[in-house]
Parts: C-alpha cells; sequence; structure tokens
C-alpha cells in the first residue's frame, strides 16, 4: 500500500494532521535533545531550573508582601501565594520565549528536512513543562515548610494547565512565523514577557483590581490561569472569579486558533526566508 | 515496464529578489515635507504588512528570478537518475520541491511512495552532544522511529568506523569522522525514494567511494529509486540509468546519461572570437579582442595545419613587464597545451596604449574533439595578475586524412606526437637464444 502525495502550490495539506502523527517521535526527540544540551558541560546545570523561580519568589514576597503590604489571599502565606502564581507564569514566559525563537534556532533544520513544521514549537513548550514539572517539585517542598495541606481542588489542577499551555502557544506560533521573516521579533518578546510580569498578577492577588476593571483585566490569559492555579492550591483561601476565568480562557483558545492560522499560512514559505 | 513513481508536470518556482531604490537610480525627494510624508507612508505600509506576514518592500522594488521553469519528466521504479548542470542551473531547488521543504510556484507533482532526502550531511547533528545520541538524533530528524534505529545501529556504527568515539561529542570529532557518521545514518534510511544532492563532494576519496557504493547497493540490490545531483560525471556516469541536464531552470536534456554528459561539457556559447565588453572606464590592461583563426570557416581547424592566435591587449595604464599566457583545454578539461610570452622572451606593454599579440602553432597535433582557451594576462617575474579569462574561444580539431580504419575518437588521447615506426628485424624465428633467457649472467660473460 502505497501512498501517493501530490505537490501543488497553495494545495491544502489534507496529510498535514496525519503527518503530525506520524512524525511524533520528533517531538520527543526535539525536546529530549533541548534538555539534554541545556545540561551538558554545565556544573549546577539542573539546578538552574530550582534556583531562579526560588529566588524571585523570594524577592516578591519581601517587597510585595513585607514592604509594600499587599494582602495575601485568604490566609495563606504570602511566600505560598507568589508561588503559586509564579509557576504557571514561569512555564507561560519560558514557553513563549523559547517557541519564538524556535524556528529561526532550528533554521537548518528547516531548510534541509521535510516534517510538519509545527513540531518545533511545541517540542519547546514540552521542555518549558519538564522545567515545570521541577518547579512544582519545590512547591510541594514549599508547603511543607508551611505546613499547608492542599485541599481536593488540586485535581483541577491540570485542567488549568492546559489551559497555560494553550495560553503560550496561541501567542507563540504567531510570533515565531512572524519572527522568520522580520527578526525584529526577537527584541520584542522579551520585553512583553517582562511587561507581563508586572501585569499579570504574580507578584500580587488579583483581588486588589477594583471590581469594574476586573473582566477587563481578565482579557489577559494569564490572569485567569494564575487565579486558577490559586484557587487549586491555596484551597479555599481564594476565591475564583468565574467570569474572569472565561474571559481569560476565551481569548487564550482565540490566540490558539489565531496564532495557529498565522502558522500554517506563512509555514510554507519558512524555508524560503529562513 | 515498471511504474513510474515520479511525475513532475509544468513545475516552476519564482523567488522575488528585492532591489534596492539607490541602485535603481529612483528620484531622490528633495522636499522635506514630501521626506516626511514618504517615510510616514512606508512606516504605516510597512507596519500593516508585517501584521499580515507579507513582503515589505513596494512593487517596483521586487524583480521575479525563475529558479525552475517549465520541468517535465518522470521517474520509474527502481531507476537511478542523474541530475546535472551548472551552479544556479536549479538542480537544488528542484530537489527541495520534491523533499516538500519549500512549495512550487506553478506545476504539479505526483509521488508514489516515500522521500527521503540527503541535501545535507549531518543535518540535525548537535555539536554537543555524543556520537551515539547524534545517531538517534539524526535518525529521527530523517525519518527512521526509534526502533529501526536500533535495529540498525550495529550496523550504522561499523559503516561509520567511528565504535571508539561513540561516547565523546560530536564537536571533537575530526570533519572525517563527522561526515561518515552523518552518511552512515543517512545510507541506512529505507525509503522508497532517495534523493541525494551533492553530498559525494564533500569527503576524502575512500569517503566518496564507500558512499558511491552504498548508493550503487541501495539501487541495483534493493531496486530502491535515487534521484541523484553531482558534478562529479564520472559518479553520475557510473551509477545512473537516465540524466537529466538543467540550463538556467529548464529541462535541456532528458535522455540517456551520455548525451547529458557530453552537452554539459560542451554547453555555454562559445566562439572563435571573443570581445571584450566596451567600457572606457577600464584602466588596467585586459584583452580588447581575441581571435583563433583556423584553417576552415566556423572555428573549425583541420589537424597538422599552422593555427594563428591573435590578441589585441589594452593597456593604458603601462605594464613593467606585461606577460601573456594561455591554455588550450579539451572538452574533459584537460590541458595539452600551454604557451608564454614571456618564457619565449616576448614581453610588451611598455607603454600606454595597445599591443596585438600573434601566436603561432606550425602544426596542430591535437587529437580530434572540442577545445577552448584560458587566458592569463600578467606581469611577470611576480605572477600579479591583470585578467584571467575561461572558456574563450572555442574551436575544433578534425581530421579529413587518411586510410584510418575505424576513424580517430576524441578521448584516446590528448594530442599526438611525432613518431615514427620501423621494422628492426623480420625474421621468422624470434631469434631469442633460450640459454641467454634462462641464465643471463651466462649471456654476458660470453658476449
Amino acid at each position: 500500500m502505497t501512498e501517493v502525495i501530490v505537490i501543488e502550490p497553495g494545495r491544502y495539506e489534507r496529510n498535514y494532521w496525519i503527518d503530525l502523527w506520524r512524525y511524533r517521535e520528533l517531538f520527543r526527540v526535539l525536546a529530549w535533545r533541548d534538555l539534554a544540551v541545556r545540561y551538558k558541560q554545565t556544573a549546577i546545570g539542573t539546578a538552574w531550573a530550582v534556583i531562579r523561580p526560588f529566588l524571585t519568589m523570594l524577592v516578591f514576597t519581601v517587597i510585595f508582601g513585607r514592604i509594600a503590604k499587599l494582602p495575601s489571599e485568604g490566609a495563606a502565606p504570602y511566600a505560598l501565594m507568589v508561588f503559586a502564581g509564579m509557576l504557571p507564569w514561569a512555564f507561560f514566559s519560558t514557553g513563549l520565549s523559547e517557541a519564538s525563537n524556535s524556528l529561526v534556532n532550528n533554521a537548518n533544520l528547516i531548510s534541509k528536512v521535510y516534517f510538519p513544521r509545527l513540531i518545533v514549537p511545541t517540542a519547546t513548550i514540552v521542555v518549558a513543562f519538564v522545567d515545570f514539572l521541577i518547579t512544582f517539585l519545590i512547591l510541594i517542598l514549599l508547603m511543607v515548610w508551611y505546613q499547608y495541606l492542599p485541599g481536593w481542588r488540586l485535581l483541577f489542577l491540570p485542567a488549568f494547565v492546559i489551559l497555560a499551555f494553550l495560553a503560550s502557544i496561541g501567542p507563540a506560533l504567531w510570533m515565531t512565523a512572524l519572527n522568520v521573516r522580520y527578526r525584529d521579533f526577537r527584541y520584542v518578546i522579551p520585553f512583553i514577557v517582562q511587561f507581563g510580569l508586572y501585569v499579570s498578577p504574580v507578584g500580587f492577588s488579583s483581588s486588589i483590581v477594583p471590581e469594574k476593571w476586573r473582566l477587563i483585566y481578565s482579557l489577559n490569559p494569564m490572569v485567569g490561569v494564575i487565579d486558577g492555579f490559586r484557587w487549586c492550591i491555596l484551597s479555599g483561601q481564594s476565591a475564583l472569579y468565574i467570569p474572569g476565568l472565561a474571559a481569560s480562557a476565551g481569548v487564550g483558545v482565540f490566540f490558539l486558533w489565531f496564532g495557529l492560522r498565522r502558522f500554517r499560512s506563512m509555514e510554507k514559505s519558512f524555508a524560503d526566508l529562513i | 515496464m515498471s511504474e513510474t513513481i515520479i511525475t513532475v508536470e509544468h513545475l516552476s518556482k519564482s523567488y522575488l529578489i528585492e532591489h534596492s531604490p539607490e541602485a535603481q537610480g529612483h528620484k531622490r525627494y528633495a522636499a522635506l515635507r514630501d521626506v516626511i510624508g514618504q517615510n510616514a507612508a512606508n512606516f504605516a505600509r510597512k507596519a500593516l504588512a508585517t501584521v499580515r506576514g507579507r513582503g515589505t518592500s513596494p512593487a517596483h522594488e521586487i524583480e521575479e528570478f525563475w529558479a525552475l521553469k517549465d520541468v517535465n519528466f518522470e521517474v520509474c521504479r527502481g531507476e537511478v537518475l542523474g541530475i546535472i548542470g551548472r551552479n544556479g542551473a536549479g538542480k537544488s531547488t528542484l530537489l527541495k520541491i520534491l523533499s516538500r521543504i519549500t512549495d512550487p510556484t506553478e506545476g504539479r507533482i505526483t509521488l508514489r511512495g516515500r522521500v527521503a532526502s540527503l541535501l545535507e550531511v549531518g543535518t540535525g547533528f548537535h555539536p554537543e552532544l555524543t556520537g551515539r545520541e547524534n545517531i538517534y538524533l539524526n535518525g529521527a530528524v530523517l525519518g527512521m522511529t526509534r526502533a529501526e534505529i536500533r535495529r540498525k545501529f550495529d550496523e550504522i556504527v561499523a559503516f561509520a568506523g567511528v565504535e571508539k568515539f561513540l561516547d565523546t561529542p560530536v564537536k571533537r570529532y575530526s570533519s572525517g569522522m563527522y561526515m561518515r557518521l552523518a552518511f552512515a545514518v543517512a545510507a541506512h534510511l529505507e525509503p522508497e525514494i532517495l534523493v541525494v544532492d551533492e553530498v559525494l563532494a564533500v569527503g576524502d576519496a575512500e569517503f566518496q567511494k564507500k558512499c558511491l557504493g552504498k548508493i550503487d547497493e541501495v539501487s541495483r540490490q534493493e531496486g530502491r529509486t535515487v534521484l541523484l545531483v553531482s558534478h562529479n560525471m564520472a559518479a553520475v556516469a557510473e551509477l545512473a540509468n537516465r540524466a537529466l541536464l538543467l540550463d538556467a531552470g529548464s529541462v535541456a536534456v532528458n535522455g540517456s546519461v551520455a548525451e547529458a554528459v557530453s552537452t554539459y561539457l560542451s554547453r555555454g556559447a562559445r566562439k572563435a572570437t571573443y570581445t571584450h565588453p566596451p567600457n572606457p572606464c577600464i584602466s588596467s590592461p585586459h584583452i580588447a579582442r581575441a581571435e583563433i583563426l583556423t584553417s576552415d570557416p566556423n572555428a573549425v581547424h583541420r589537424f597538422g595545419e599552422p593555427l594563428e592566435i591573435r590578441f589585441w591587449i589594452s593597456h593604458p595604464t603601462p605594464m613593467i613587464n606585461g606577460s601573456f599566457c594561455f591554455q588550450i583545454f579539451n572538452s574533459q578539461f584537460q590541458i595539452p597545451v600551454i604557451c608564454s610570452s614571456y618564457y619565449q622572451s616576448t614581453t610588451f606593454g611598455y607603454q600606454s596604449g595597445s599591443t596585438v599579440l600573434m601566436c603561432r602553432f606550425p602544426s596542430i597535433l591535437l587529437n580530434i574533439g572540442q577545445f577552448h582557451l584560458c587566458t592569463w594576462l600578467q606581469e611577470q617575474p611576480s605572477g600579479d595578475t591583470y585578467e584571467n579569462l575561461d572558456g574563450i574561444c572555442a574551436f575544433e580539431v578534425i581530421r579529413v586524412d587518411d586510410n584510418q580504419i575505424g576513424g580517430w575518437r576524441p578521448q584516446i588521447c590528448t594530442y599526438h606526437e611525432h613518431h615514427a615506426w620501423t621494422v628492426v628485424d623480420a625474421t621468422s624465428d624470434l631469434g631469442i637464444d633460450q640459454g641467454a633467457l634462462a641464465s643471463p649472467v651466462a649471456a654476458g660473460d660470453a658476449e
């Protein structure tokens, strides 16, 4: 049984999704490659995945909690609240930054080998997920430290992880496709991430945002994700603002659809422009 | 009649090339108001185009360049098709389209089978990873499953010959080892259609022989279809059953290997006269005109006849010790003749102006075939070259004499040296003393 492949200009790739399944090994291989390379010839490689979020959490707790005296959620310790927000944010920001540059970084593959190009940015997000898992371990340690027991709501965590994944892959696909043609976006991404870190409720709780602005504020997809994480982890100390969550989820899904569409339409020209 | 496995119909590929407006001599705006207005309009246009993901150059600065134009051919199962052509003919573009890396602008291709492309040796190799890890990486990138790689791992390592270094990072490998490992992985792919692009161009002679052997094995013994792009005419002649000659994006020859190779070698509009394009600005010495005065018209010269070649050399700046040298190349790019004015103590060019040089051969002894010149206008003895022209003044040598049975062939020799045969002894028995043969010392003593 041989398949017949027809190559024509502008032909809709009916085989594209089948090809994605056929090349599924490549997701794993590219993610493994990035992880293996990261820790080659390093002394403390794996530790960086732990040190960075830990130090950020310390700084935020001191600045926002002690000095600015912003309120925590309910009776939960401030450090834990910050960490619960930082966990998805780290996943999102690493995912977005790495995925946006992924196509250009893999230029040698793109110009010489055929595979569905969607695999490249998605593999980098898998790498970000591995970092997420490591940071999650620190969260567990923190909870042990504060002797804080999470409730049944923790079971909803995977849903919010998926939402974080969607929120990062959507814009990442669009950015990485644009970055192939215009390398400007390499400089735009760190700025957006930096900006987003202060705008999103990472260092503070979103309950300090006044009621009338809450919905507009929730148009930032990470607001919904971070609120959701806090709701799961801080078991009852944090309230979930449902309309906000719906808004965030809606924006996230929209960006996913939009990013995917832009990526697919520009995909044909990657090899020519990269 | 085996089935057609690849069908290419009316394939064309164009690229858009940008030209900067300054180079085209566009009028620059004089008024500041116009400059600001134009820049603001440009900014808005570019921002909008960026968001849409389209190109930002205005239409008058873009030229369409056709890398491939109306290419048609078919390949049957089990065939080895050689694709040859000059640099820039469109060979790599054709392979890229066949490998689905880039899309055609027009036309269509039908493939009946899995394609694996070897467009570059070591695709996906990461210098930080070890040889072992890179085999898995490269194999996965080229489309092999993990189980497949594991199954062929030992074969791959044996082919590459890097058992000892499997666990060192590839950045420590020598270039030869690197190439052998990369080719070893690719050689063990099992696609229906294998596309190979000039990977034979890199590596030492032993590596090239190994590659050729493997490709031969893949096509002959395993019956796979191979598309081979190479500048190595010997390799193409040895491996391919059919050949395709591409010239500036179109198919020039689609047929036997011999036909394609000989057309490729004799291509290039060659004339017996060379004229430098008129340009009054060049002040360094150069050849204004070169002409071969052959015995017969249309740049055909009879073997054994005298030949004259004239060169009109223009030197607005005088030379110190002008010297002119040229080589005659045959169609196999071998060089039977070199002539240098310096070594015959003929120097020229001391004053500003022009000189006409003439080189005369009392009798041309070149074998029949096509020839062309490669010239060097130099300063001796320093060897500084003012101008080097290649592929000019093409001419053909023929032989119309003789009582030859079978006739002369172009490849049997490069030229015919003067010689004479004589029968030294025509007795019936060989006259060799058998005793002398057995013990030469004894024969010497006898003398």
